[in-house]
């Protein structure tokens, strides 16, 4: 579904992707770790079109999306939840969600999507005229989510969702993940420094390390991997 | 209809500004004048600022086109002020699109994008000051003939003349502003201005929303710019592309309410019966600079008190909500 190949990724001088080549099958979750600053953010960035290659090709369902401004990208139907739960927080929830549907496509589907998002996420139902910025870290991560859903994505990158999350809501957002993954036919790129977790639910993973893949694999064959473990799990 | 309060009251407003000329003397109406320039630039400034979150510290650029094309056009050609005011925005936009491009192209944000304004603004004040069509540094004027009667299509005519065409210009944007914040265009621009990178994430095509808001400002301050030209007759760049015409400008949004829709023109009277009550307080005293100062003094101490404006603390305390935030 989505081929990336041979892409350099430059701020300034400073060479951020070396060359990364992967690829993700329809209805897939992969993963990709790595440490703080080895390139996971830049690489998603890249793919939603927010930052331009310098080299390289990125095809979605065999077009050359590589260069689209993001808009174009997301009409595509690539969404992306960004890490730091970047919601409108002087907006409300519904605001909010509404705002997750510009592209023409979702905007036919907002009334049916924001019922099944509530249906989803009771919560948000529940706090729908409340400010964003009001709401608890877990109830921002699962608007953005909610919010993504609503652009009726194909594909969705998830940036660090478990990032300044309490344990039980970390866990709350993988289930998430996953039911968007088996019940909804999602496909999914899920980017994380939770190494274990992240691996656990993928299918397949990547290991991204100073802007190169180093490694690649079935989510559990990298998760029994020596070196995995003692670089990103302490064991 | 809960929001009926408001529109009564706004209703109201601008039934008494409409007959304050019946009992007003030219004085009084001069500086009515001053308010509704006041009030129309801060709005048309506020959809940049406060609806989309662009910082222009330029604006006077927008308003010298305006005032600069109109008049050229009428005292060289004849040509009607409102043909001329078609030039002034089409020149206006144009301007604004061209910085507006080159910033969000580049990814000039924030500061930077405010500081460009300004070059922008302050290259064309120096350009003007050469250019001999536009009567260069020693000024365009024009002919002030026939004041007899009011002549709408040459728009010579009386003071009061201006106050009208102020006054519907001023009630024509706050319901445009209205409109557009009830629309798609007005939602994305308040995205923008949250959060910019959440926005382009979300899908909106934020270089296209940016651009507009640049656009539909600069185009609208040149309108304010062509009455500039033909109510006080005379141009000089050094005063029509001046810095502190830019800063002037920002002001009754700011004391206002950045964002709000009825608080720049809140702020004009603000603004004006400030310095207006200065003068007058300060006029016997003889002490130079006194009255500036007292003036940001008082500035100051709005700012500080209400940093979100006076509307959104008075709009509460009436009672109204959304239709009239």
């Amino acid at each position: 579904m989505l081929k990336i190949a041979d892409l350099d990724l430059f701020y300034g001088d400073a060479q951020a992707l070396y060359g990364v080549t992967l690829e993700i099958a329809e209805r897939e979750i992969v993963a990709i770790v790595g440490a703080n600053g080895a390139g996971k953010t830049s690489l998603i960035r890249t793919i939603a079109g927010m930052q331009r290659p310098a080299r390289g090709t990125i095809r979605f369902v065999g077009q050359e999306i590589a260069g689209l401004p993001s808009h174009r990208i997301c009409e595509l139907g690539i969404g992306q939840v960004a890490e730091g739960r970047q919601i409108f927080p002087n907006m409300s929830v519904v605001e909010n969600l509404e705002m997750g549907a510009v592209i023409r496509r979702a905007r036919k589907e907002a009334r049916s999507q924001l019922e099944r998002s509530y249906a989803m996420f009771p919560r948000l139902a529940e706090r729908r005229r409340q400010l964003a910025g009001t709401l608890s870290g877990g109830e921002q991560q699962m608007l953005a989510i909610a919010r993504c859903l609503m652009g009726q994505p194909r594909l969705i990158m998830f940036d660090e969702p478990s990032l300044g999350l309490a344990p039980l809501v970390v866990a709350e957002v993988f289930e998430i993940i996953r039911r968007l993954n088996a019940d909804d036919g999602l496909t999914i790129v899920l980017v994380e420094q939770n190494v274990a977790q992240s691996l656990t639910l993928a299918d397949r993973g990547y290991v991204l390390e100073n802007g190169q893949i180093v490694m690649s694999g079935a989510g559990a064959a990298l998760l029994a991997d020596d070196r995995v473990r003692q670089a990103y799990i302490g064991i | 209809m809960r929001l009926s309060r408001g529109i009564v009251a706004l209703a109201l407003f601008f039934v008494a500004m409409a007959a304050a000329p019946l009992f007003l003397g030219d004085y009084p109406l001069a500086i009515l004048i001053l308010v509704l320039f006041a009030a129309y630039l801060g709005q048309a400034w506020n959809i940049m600022m406060g609806f989309a979150g662009l910082l222009s510290l330029g604006h006077a650029l927008y308003y010298g086109l305006g005032a600069y094309l109109s008049a050229a056009l009428f005292a060289h050609y004849g040509i009607s002020p409102w043909l001329g005011m078609l030039a002034g925005i089409a020149a206006a936009v144009a301007t604004g699109s061209a910085v507006g491009a080159l910033s969000f192209r580049f990814r000039v944000g924030g500061v930077y994008f405010a500081l460009l304004t300004i070059a922008f603004s302050e290259f064309t004040r120096i350009l003007f000051d050469h250019l001999h069509w536009f009567g260069s540094s020693s000024g365009l004027f024009l002919p002030v003939t026939g004041r007899a009667g009011a002549d709408l299509v040459s728009l010579r005519g009386p003071t009061v003349m201006f106050y009208y065409l102020l006054l519907a210009a001023t009630a024509a944007v706050l319901l445009l502003s209205r409109i557009l914040l009830d629309r798609r265009i007005g939602y994305y621009w308040r995205a923008i201005r949250e959060d910019e990178e959440a926005a382009q994430a979300s899908g909106i095509d934020v270089f296209r929303y940016k651009l507009a808001a640049v656009a539909l400002s600069a185009g609208l301050t040149a309108i304010a710019g062509v009455f500039h030209a033909f109510y006080y007759n005379n141009l000089y760049p050094e005063t029509i592309f001046a810095m502190g015409r830019s800063i002037e400008l920002m002001l009754p949004a700011i004391i206002g309410g950045l964002g709000t829709l009825f608080g720049p023109i809140l702020g004009a009277f603000v603004l004006v019966g400030i310095s207006e009550g200065l003068t007058s307080l300060t006029a016997g005293l003889g002490i130079d600079g006194l009255k500036q100062l007292l003036y940001g003094l008082v500035l100051g101490l709005v700012v500080t008190l209400q940093p979100g404006g006076l509307w959104p603390w008075i709009a509460l305390r009436l009672g109204l909500r959304g239709a009239m935030r």
